[in-house]
């Protein structure tokens, strides 16, 4: 008797753990879902929309649970509203190469509209996105391409350009046009920090004679040796008026070190952080104002690409303009990329409207 | 009787047949041959390495470096690659190291007497770190065609990749030589009683180095299948199979302290893994939960085995105090 009932329950329970994973907790989360950091100026529905709904839109991001795609990917959720279609976010919980084509297969099994990926490795991701492709799925690519012909469209979050000139004029907006200014970066051969401090200079060169860079300081991306930096160059350059540091952990640590000698307000500070890291340097004043792209807005614009090739009211050709919603008018350009477009400046009036 | 019905291998079996079934009935997606391919496809590598893992197990010893070979063959593929060498000559060499890892592995548990699990948790770091030293961390792209194509094609007119036919034909050699052949009653019995095997004049140390060098080879193949069916060679490739395999090998009702186990039920184990975590994502399981049924399903795989004696245990003083033994 008890032999057959242990059995028995060993039995049930090894088939209950099989089956109650079947019907389980989905990441699906159809219209209107929890807003990410997306802009709250007014979101209207595409104007000229009479367009198909009940789209079946997926997110494959580098991996489920990093907070910056999190924030992406509701972004999309969020702009499926305005075609009252599905967006849901699947994904690995690691970031390795190859754990993302499993999700592919899945989603090309289930037949999704369209798959937006972040990829984790361009050529891993191919073979399988070629597949989807070849059913008729389309493939939108965003904050990290996969390889130019295993995909539709890519998102592109920020040129270079783009936020090289734009921090320049953040600061010389602060300054008044004028004053010395130095650079903290990360390490001395990082190819974006240095593509970026190149259109730097160059916007100072053209647009911006009475401000003087005198030293770009190299905090290797490391927290202790950027507040170091920060004090040297207050100490070395009695004058300085404004640091850019085109790098999070930078812009942080420097926020720090002008705070802890009592600069704030005297020397102006900006660069590329996210809202949370420079929140209270944003309220006390030590910070005007600092970019990145809005994670929340490229999800969005990807959703919307993505949706309007399923729709076939683009094709996802080089020239090609289409509105995407609250955002307004984008151009496909060469190599089927869509630019984001300007990054986001924060500052004290805007701030409390971002999360991440 | 009842016994014989709790013997895990037999269970697993009958769970795989239920998931297959179960799959196939909740979503229609699952029993397609396009689906079926993929999920056979995904567990090539695993399945491959789990071959001989099996016998290692069974004879009570535990290769943690196989995904690190795994990872070094993939990186050595892709660099030799890139420097224009020609993939003919890349695999028979790949091949190669991946025998001196097997090798290395074996001579430091039997020359020197170390325990396996301590001398392999070091060469999975060791052999990971040559492949980030022989690759970086980029990626190598854009391998031949007509090898890719070996990797991911599948046998024409069904839904089995070409990968898995050969583990099918590699699969039967190894249940033949583990249960029909004195190498494998060897290695059972080196597994029970290493001494006692040692002095029925079984050649403990020899035959020990042989599957480390086997399992460093099957580990480097696998590499070589990873990197063509994904054609991206990179170092971090496999990360964390090791434990994927050995799952799928207890899973399959192998004792961890050897001598017990049968290659089916080890096959069995990961067509349970690949299949289950095939249908848990169709169904949009997240992959937290997926971890969690996989983990769950282990620690019961080694619960039951355990049950099942302590059932049996219970039954026999239960004969021994019975005073009348003549209607039992």
């Amino acid at each position: 008797m008890t032999t057959r009932s242990l059995v028995t329950i060993a039995t049930a329970s090894v088939l209950a753990l099989g089956l109650t994973a079947c019907g389980g907790t989905t990441k699906k989360s159809d219209t209107g879902g929890a807003a990410g950091g997306s802009n709250t100026t007014g979101a209207s529905a595409n104007p000229n929309a009479k367009l198909k709904s009940g789209l079946k839109l997926a997110f494959l991001p580098k991996q489920i649970n990093n907070p910056y795609e999190t924030i992406v990917d509701n972004g999309g959720i969020v702009a499926a509203k305005d075609f009252s279609g599905a967006a849901k976010e699947v994904g690995p919980s690691d970031a390795s190469a190859s754990s993302q084509v499993s999700y592919i297969n899945t989603l090309i099994q289930q037949q999704q509209d369209a798959i937006l990926i972040s990829a984790n490795d361009p050529n891993a991701v191919c073979g399988p996105l070629k597949q989807a492709m070849a059913k008729g799925i389309k493939v939108v690519a965003y904050d990290s391409d996969a390889s130019k012909d295993c995909r539709n469209v890519f998102i592109n979050q920020a040129s270079s350009e783009e936020i090289g000139r734009s921090e320049v004029k953040v600061l010389s907006d602060q300054l008044g046009g004028k004053g010395d200014i130095a650079i903290l970066s990360a390490t001395a051969n990082a190819t974006n920090q240095n593509t970026w401090i190149g259109f730097m200079k160059d916007e100072l060169a053209t647009k911006y004679p009475n401000m003087k860079l005198v030293k770009i300081a190299y905090g290797n991306d490391d927290d202790q040796t950027s507040f170091n930096d920060t004090l040297a160059l207050l100490q070395q350059y009695p004058n300085l008026k404004g640091i850019i540091s085109p790098t999070t952990v930078g812009i942080a640590a420097a926020a720090r070190a002008i705070e802890s000698v009592h600069k704030g307000g005297q020397v102006a500070l900006t660069g590329l952080g996210t809202p949370n890291q420079l929140r209270q340097y944003v309220k006390d004043g030590t910070i005007k104002g600092f970019e990145l792209w809005d994670p929340g807005n490229l999800g969005y614009l990807a959703y919307y690409v993505a949706a309007l090739l399923v729709q076939g009211k683009i094709k996802g050709t080089v020239g090609e303009t289409f509105m995407a919603g609250k955002l307004g008018s984008y151009t496909i350009g060469a190599g089927n990329v869509v630019l984001l477009g300007p990054p986001t400046v924060f500052n004290a009036a805007n701030i409390d409207q971002f999360n991440f | 009787m009842v016994a014989r019905f709790l013997r895990w291998d037999i269970l697993v079996t009958a769970l795989l047949t239920v998931v297959f079934l179960g799959g196939a009935g909740l979503s229609p997606s699952f029993g397609n041959t396009g689906n079926l391919a993929f999920a056979l496809g995904d567990i090539s590598e695993i399945a491959l390495i789990a071959l001989p893992m099996t016998l290692l197990v069974v004879c009570g010893e535990v290769d943690l470096s196989v995904a690190s070979v795994l990872g070094l063959s993939s990186a050595l593929t892709g660099a030799l690659w890139d420097k224009g060498w020609a993939i003919e000559t890349i695999i028979p060499l790949v091949l190669v190291v991946g025998l001196v890892c097997g090798l290395v592995n074996g001579l430091l548990v039997t020359r020197l007497g170390l325990p396996s699990l301590a001398v392999t948790i070091g060469t999975m770091t060791l052999y990971r770190g040559l492949a980030y030293v022989v690759l970086g961390t980029g990626a190598i792209s854009e391998f031949p065609q007509q090898y890719t194509g070996l990797a991911t094609g599948t046998v024409p007119g069904t839904p089995i990749p070409y990968p898995i036919a050969l583990l099918a034909l590699l699969a039967i050699l190894t249940a033949v030589i583990l249960h029909a052949t004195g190498l494998g009653r060897s290695l059972f019995a080196i597994g029970a009683q290493e001494e006692a095997a040692f002095f029925a004049g079984i050649r403990v140390k020899r035959i020990k180095l042989l599957l480390f060098v086997v399992s460093g080879l099957v580990s480097a193949f696998a590499g070589i299948v990873f990197t063509l069916r994904y054609g991206s060679a990179r170092a971090d490739n496999g990360l964390g199979f090791e434990l994927t395999v050995i799952a799928a090998v207890l899973l399959g009702g192998v004792d961890f302290d050897g001598g017990k186990g049968t290659l089916g039920g080890v096959i069995a184990g990961v067509l349970l893994i690949g299949l289950l975590r095939n249908l848990l994502m169709l169904n949009d399981v997240t992959s937290e939960i997926q971890s969690i049924v996989t983990g769950l399903l282990l620690i019961v795989s080694v619960l039951t085995p355990r049950v099942a004696v302590m059932i049996r245990e219970v039954q026999g003083r239960r004969h021994n105090r019975d005073p009348v033994p003549a209607t039992s």
